[in-house]
Parts: C-alpha cells; sequence; structure tokens
C-alpha cells in the first residue's frame, strides 16, 4: 500500500497545489489501492480508470489557475448521481450498460473544481437498503470485517473511505443512507440541509426527503467537499436561494464554549447496544469538558417517525419509478413484436427491478391508493408536521441535538436480508430528520467490539455550519487519543 | 395486528397490475406476508391521524418556480435516444400502445 492513500484530501490538495505531487500520481495511487483490495470489498461497480487519469492529467495542466483546495484530489461517486458518458447503475438492473448524456451538477461542480472521479460505488438499488445487500451486482463488505455489512444505502462510498481507496466521496441521504454507512464504518458523512445541494441528475428515490451529501475521513474534509457541491441551482426547483454556510471556517474553528447541546430522550435505551451508549456518552463528556452545555431534550413525536418514513418513502418512490418504462432508456424485456407496451413494460420492471424496489412499489402503491390514501399516506404527512415542530421546538432551547447515529454496530451479511421490518430499525435515528428537511452529521465516536460506533450531530436547516464546529470539536480530542483517524485502526489495512 | 391479515395476496396483484410489476405466483405470496408485516409496522401513525396539524409534503415553502421561456442548447436528438432500447429515424421505437385488429 502507498503511503499516499492514508493522507486526507486536504493534505493532498496542498501538496498537488505547491507542486510537491502530481495528480497523476495521486490518482495512480488510488487507483492501485482500489486494483489491490476491491476484490475484497466491492466498493466500485464500476472503475473509470481511463477517464481518471486524463482528468488527473488535466489537472496537473490547470493547476496555476486553480484556488480549489482540492483541485487534483481524486473522489468516489456514489451510482445514483449521473456522469456524463460513465455508466450508472443505482445498483439496478434496469439500468445496466446506461451511460447518461449529461453531468448532473453535483458531478459539474466537482470537475470544475478540479476534483477526479476515480469511479461510480455500489449501493441498495435506487438507494433502498441499510446493508447495500440490495445492490443487483452483489454487497459491498465492510473494511472492519469483510463479513459484515458497510452500511446503506451508500456502503460502497464509506467502504471506499475506509479501504483507503479514496479519500473522498459523495453519497445520498434519503433516511440515513449517508450517515448510516459513515457510522458503521468508521467515517464521516454529512446529510446537508433539504436544498442545500442540487438534486439535478440525482436519480430521485423519494424527492422530498432525497438529498446529496460530502463524505470523506475527517471533518475538514468533508466541510471543503461541502463548499465544493453545495449552493444554489436554478436546474433544481427545490435548490434553496441563499449563500452556502461557511462550513470550512467552522470546522477550522471547532469551538463549543458557550454552545447548547441537545440529547434527544427518545434516541436512546431499548435497541441501543451497550457499546454504542458507551462511546456516545464518552464523546458527551467530552463535548462538555470542552465548555458546552449538555442538556436532555425530548422529541415526543419521533416515535412515529419510522412509521411515517416507510410510507412516505415508498410511495414517493412508486411515482419516481414509474418512469423505469422499457421505452426511452434502460433495459426492455419481451419486445417479440406481438406483445403490446404495457405487457412489455410490466415484463421489464419484473426482470429489472429486485425484490425490495419490488416490496417499496407496492408498498407504496397501496398506501397511494383510493380507500387508504387518508389512512396511510395522509397520517404520514401529518406525522412529518408533528416531528417538524418536535425539531422547532428544541431549537428553542438547544444550538443543535445530537444521538448515536445507529442502534448497534455493523451487522453480519445475511443476518437481516429477508425480514425488512427487522432491516428497516437500523435507520431510526437518522430519519426524523429527512421528514424535517434538517442537517445532520455521523462521524466515528470509537470502537464497540472492534466495530465502529457514529455520533450524530443534527443542526437546524441552513445552520450546517454547527455540525462541522461540534464535529471538529469533538474529533480533535478523539484523533489526539486515537493518534489519528479511526480508519488507521483498521486492522486488515496496517501498513507492514 | 397478529392473525388479522392487512392485505390479501389478490389485492397485492391487482396493486402490481397497477404497478405494472408481473409477479409470478411464489413472489406473490411471499410479497403478500411481507407488506402486511409493514404495514403492521408502520400503522402506528394513524394515532397521529386525529390531530388536528396540517399535512406535510415538503420540508421547504416552495413556490413554483419558472425560468425565461429563452432558446438554450440542449441534447441533441443523437444524445437524447443514446440509451433508447430501440430507435428508428430520430425517434424512440416502442412496443405497440393501441391493439390492433386481428
Amino acid at each position: 500500500m502507498s503511503e499516499l492513500v492514508r493522507k486526507s484530501a486536504a493534505e493532498l490538495g496542498t501538496l498537488i497545489a505547491q507542486g510537491e505531487l502530481s495528480s497523476r500520481e495521486v490518482t495512480q495511487a488510488h487507483l492501485d489501492q482500489i486494483a489491490q483490495t476491491d476484490s475484497a470489498i466491492h466498493a466500485f461497480l464500476h472503475v473509470d480508470v481511463q477517464g481518471a487519469l486524463a482528468q488527473a492529467d488535466h489537472a496537473d495542466k490547470s493547476r496555476g489557475e486553480s484556488n480549489s483546495p482540492l483541485h487534483g484530489v481524486p473522489l468516489a461517486l456514489k451510482d445514483v448521481l449521473a456522469q456524463k458518458g460513465v455508466p450508472t447503475t443505482c445498483g439496478s438492473k434496469i439500468l445496466e450498460g446506461w451511460r447518461p448524456p449529461y453531468d448532473s451538477t453535483v458531478v459539474a461542480k466537482l470537475k470544475d473544481s478540479g476534483i477526479v472521479i476515480l469511479g461510480k460505488t455500489n449501493m441498495d438499488e435506487f438507494a433502498m437498503g441499510s446493508s447495500t445487500e440490495n445492490s443487483a451486482y452483489g454487497p459491498t463488505r465492510n473494511p472492519w470485517d469483510t463479513n459484515r455489512i458497510p452500511g446503506g444505502s451508500g456502503g460502497g462510498s464509506a467502504a471506499a473511505l475506509a479501504a483507503m481507496q479514496a479519500p473522498l466521496a459523495i453519497g445520498t441521504d434519503t433516511g440515513g443512507s449517508i450517515r448510516q454507512p459513515a457510522a458503521v464504518t468508521g467515517t464521516v458523512g454529512v446529510k446537508p440541509t433539504y436544498g442545500g445541494v442540487s438534486r439535478y441528475g440525482l436519480v430521485a428515490f423519494s424527492s422530498s426527503l432525497d438529498q446529496a451529501g460530502p463524505c470523506a475521513r475527517n471533518v475538514l474534509d468533508t466541510a471543503l467537499l461541502h463548499q465544493v457541491i453545495a449552493g444554489y441551482d436554478p436546474k433544481d426547483a427545490t435548490s434553496i436561494n441563499a449563500p452556502v454556510p461557511d462550513v470550512v471556517a467552522a470546522a477550522k474553528r471547532a469551538d463549543v464554549r458557550g454552545m447548547k447541546i441537545g440529547v434527544v430522550k427518545e434516541l436512546s435505551g431499548d435497541g441501543y447496544e451497550k457499546g454504542v451508549a458507551d462511546r456516545f456518552a464518552e464523546s458527551l463528556a467530552i463535548l462538555e469538558s470542552q465548555g458546552a452545555e449538555i442538556i436532555e431534550v425530548s422529541c415526543p413525536n419521533f416515535k412515529f417517525a419510522l412509521g411515517a418514513y416507510y410510507l412516505i418513502a415508498p410511495s414517493e418512490a412508486s411515482s419516481n419509478l414509474a418512469r423505469f418504462d422499457a421505452m426511452r432508456y434502460g433495459l426492455r424485456v419481451g419486445d417479440d413484436g406481438a406483445r403490446s407496451a404495457e405487457e412489455v413494460m410490466s415484463l421489464t420492471r419484473e426482470a429489472g427491478f429486485g425484490p425490495e424496489v419490488k416490496r417499496r412499489i407496492i408498498l407504496g402503491t397501496y398506501a397511494l391508493s383510493a380507500g387508504y390514501y387518508e389512512a396511510f399516506y395522509g397520517s404520514a404527512q401529518k406525522v412529518r408536521t408533528l416531528i417538524t415542530r418536535d425539531f422547532a421546538a428544541a431549537y428553542e432551547k438547544v444550538d443543535v441535538l445530537v444521538s448515536p447515529t445507529t442502534p448497534t454496530v455493523a451487522f453480519k451479511i445475511g443476518e437481516k436480508s429477508d425480514d425488512p421490518v427487522a432491516m428497516y430499525l437500523s435507520d431510526v435515528a437518522t430519519i426524523p430528520v429527512n421528514l424535517a428537511g434538517v442537517a445532520s452529521m455521523s462521524l466515528p465516536a470509537g470502537l464497540s467490539e472492534g466495530l465502529p460506533v457514529g455520533f450524530q450531530i443534527i443542526a437546524p436547516a441552513m445552520r450546517d455550519d454547527r455540525l462541522y464546529q461540534v464535529g471538529g470539536a469533538l474529533e480533535r480530542e478523539l484523533h489526539a487519543k486515537w493518534n489519528g483517524p479511526l480508519t488507521n485502526q483498521i486492522p486488515d489495512l496496517q501498513v507492514r | 395486528m397478529a392473525g388479522k391479515s392487512r392485505i390479501s395476496r389478490d389485492e397485492v396483484a391487482r396493486i402490481a397490475a397497477l404497478a405494472r410489476i408481473t409477479l409470478g405466483d411464489d413472489e406473490l405470496t411471499h410479497l403478500a406476508g411481507q407488506i402486511d408485516g409493514i404495514l403492521d409496522a408502520v400503522a402506528v401513525v394513524q394515532e397521529a391521524a386525529g390531530t388536528d396539524v396540517p399535512a406535510m409534503s415538503h420540508p421547504l415553502e416552495i413556490s413554483n418556480v419558472t425560468r425565461p421561456d429563452l432558446i438554450r442548447p440542449s441534447l441533441t436528438p443523437e444524445e437524447a435516444l443514446s440509451g433508447a432500447p430501440a430507435s428508428e429515424e430520430s425517434r424512440f421505437r416502442v412496443p405497440q400502445i393501441l391493439g390492433e385488429e386481428a
């Protein structure tokens, strides 16, 4: 393993800017690391070797004209974002072989700041899942223990970071798909405020919940990437037309003196493993010792969040995924000249969608159908209001809320794959955030029996800077204790 | 709750037809059981149904967004058709959409 792949994105960016390293050397080192480790991890669905090296050469040539701190630094892109000419599958057979004719706004912004895209990472099909086991192309494995899941849906992006295959990654988070993988792989992930990052070119799962965000192995790198991808985009009607909070300055300031930090009472207790609760309590003690005031806060309607989410997200998905109709792009099955368009559509969707996607489309179609709409979808929408009010009431008392990111550490591959309700519980602490559209980060809090535990911070909408302020402060003390990022402790990746 | 099924196998078949997904017999039976379990778990939201609060469909207060109606560069016909399963004369070629006379 090249020592280069352990460096942070900020360090690599500085060394490239100073001419100490070329983007080509850095990119090649990460491509080599992918080649050496990905047969065991399977973080990538497509490695764009030629494209990445061409982008790196371009970055080396244009170095003098750039003031981007991440110019020339490589990144792993979740396969749910369109990149022109590069296969984009969303982990589904229905999009196998599709090459988008355009760039998503996130990709355009990455390219504009000189970031090199290494390839597309594995995910649960159409981002529906918490383990990456729902990928049509096989699961990703957790670098901490390859018998365990790396979280989902963005397990590929999180595993790529932990396996030192990339110092930066992009994820998307509809109910926890950035934060839960970050938690179980010992990496950092942020779900920005809804509307903070453009959804143009992000293949839609649940449009009122989906949000792309930055992932890395430390808080500052995450902030630097956040700064690149955030901001108003006229191509997304739900994009917020307001300045991006200064997340980089907040990550560097990393000062919690005088801050009020609220512990969500409902996101603890039954179902939360002891190791998870212990690391959470230790992190709180650190923040308190740094001058924050810790206050318990109650959000009584959070108990309805999981139910509301598993009605709203499938309902929106059943509508969004209607676009996969075998007519304009993607798979087409059974077109023998005799069958009707409708028959071809139904056969294609049977062959092209996996079990979880079918389950959610059927559930969503049912929840929206005449006679059930009010009882299911209508009630879920009321819950959404109640949860948003819980957050508003809490933020009258505190600056941020905190909880464990997930109730447990990474579970074993196969353990929950045929029990959807048990799987859904993985996201119990992350889901309320998406329903209200607020901002949230997961960062490593330590290990429980050798596996990573995540600490979740939740800030009000458009106060994403507070995530970095608190996360940066906690990380400073934890990195001092661990002698570097938690991912340096992954057993099989030790430099020998 | 337990014992009382919320959704029957026939109902799942009807919904699958509405969603344009062909399902085999085994898949239908398996799915009906699972959807029933999920509906049991999510029915908790009905406790909130009596509450006098407005429904919320979106986290942002948004109104419709329009842009000036100007001619701008867009995809070429070749690019737009690049992912099509079948095309002909710069158009998507699709299976028959109307029943044909025998």
